[in-house]
């Protein structure tokens, strides 16, 4: 695919070039402390919007079912849907390069640091505020079910039961997508026959 | 933490085995897996200390970037920079040709009714999921009342602004150094 072309996804926005995907997941991933994908939220749907809420919501649920780590999909499925391969590689780098030089630098400096009682601090509140942002993104995500061909109340109770399934009772991921997931696929299948 | 272990080219072959396998098992993150890499790294092979393979995961979450660079860390700690990159290029290789190739294989088909019933079915599970990280991620904070008020300010102020994540997060750590979290 040519830099130009540009690939109509219905978003407001698209990136113009895999350099500057490059620079983009770069940016996120650097501020993505005990997770990427809040930023990656805030960064490719209302910063740059190159995403609307509801792609990404889709973008994410392919990238959460698939083995690898959800940002690393979603980086190459966006990267991909753009540019190609190219794109995909380009996004990966910018995720992985810098920040991996700098905890890589991190490992080495380990023992020098790991003590310090403020430093320990600091890890537990950033902790906090990780565990927060994952929570306030998939509570402002939650309006995109509305349009759910599953219908509001049932995709909802489809949530709260993955929610409570891995969560609350901490059943193997594969049981949640192989079970409850494909019984939503199904039911989703049966209700957009009968439209 | 830096590398201890000398290794011989069959040492190498499954430090990257190891992680190539694994790639396709994990399912919600190579965090996951983290039992299973424990097992082989620590009892197995004796590459690592528990204490050094707890240390390891824990750098990599509080670092920036995407958790899945523990496994860099590990293969660090293992083998210094070539152990890193072995073990980055195992976890990673598969599941990167699954995913592009799943995105392409669904955008090629976005009209049918099974791609569409894919997408809507596995969307609330999705959040269901990302719900569920959340409230893991906030286990270590349940012991102390002050990291649970932050957790549960940080859903409240980011929930309803468009405040960039990076400020809460240097709020935290601002706060977490004072002994306030």
């Amino acid at each position: 695919m040519a830099e130009a072309a540009a690939v109509d996804t219905g978003a407001p926005r698209s990136p113009r070039s895999p350099r500057e995907l490059f620079a983009v997941f770069n940016r996120m991933s650097l501020q993505g402390f005990g997770g990427v994908l809040p930023v990656a939220q805030h960064e490719l749907v209302e910063r740059e919007r190159w995403m609307t809420r509801e792609q990404f919501v889709e973008m994410l649920a392919l990238a959460q079912v698939l083995p690898g780590p959800n940002i690393v999909n979603l980086a190459l499925m966006f990267g991909d849907r753009h540019f190609g391969l190219r794109g995909a590689l380009a996004a990966l780098a910018g995720l992985l390069t810098v920040p991996g030089i700098i905890v890589l630098a991190l490992a080495a400096l380990y023992g020098e640091f790991a003590h310090l009682p403020r430093v320990a601090g600091a890890l537990r509140g950033m902790g906090a505020v990780a565990a927060g942002l994952v929570i306030a993104t998939a509570l402002r995500l939650w309006p995109t079910l509305r349009g759910n061909p599953l219908g509001r109340h049932a995709s909802a109770l489809v949530g709260a039961a993955a929610f409570v399934a891995v969560g609350l009772l901490r059943w193997p991921m594969w049981w949640v997508v192989g079970g409850l997931g494909m019984a939503a696929v199904a039911a989703a299948w049966w209700r957009l026959g009968r439209r | 933490m830096s590398a201890a272990v000398a290794l011989v080219w069959s040492d190498w072959l499954g430090l990257f085995a190891h992680f190539l396998v694994l790639s396709l098992l994990a399912v919600g993150g190579a965090i996951t897996m983290a039992p299973e890499m424990n097992r082989y790294l620590v009892g197995d092979r004796g590459w690592l200390t528990d204490a050094q393979f707890t240390a390891s995961v824990a750098l990599a979450q509080a670092a920036p970037g995407p958790n899945i660079l523990f496994v860099a860390v590990l293969g660090w700690n293992v083998a210094g920079l070539p152990g890193a990159l072995a073990a980055m290029a195992g976890i990673l290789l598969p599941s990167t040709t699954l995913a592009i190739a799943a995105a392409r294989w669904g955008a090629a088909r976005r009209e049918h009714r099974f791609v569409r019933a894919f997408h809507a079915g596995m969307a609330p599970l999705s959040l269901g999921l990302l719900l569920a990280t959340g409230w893991v991620l906030a286990e270590p904070s349940r012991g102390s009342l002050a990291a649970m008020a932050l957790v549960v300010a940080t859903v409240a102020i980011m929930a309803r602004t468009r405040l960039s994540p990076i400020w809460m997060i240097a709020a935290g750590a601002a706060l977490g150094a004072l002994g306030l979290a």
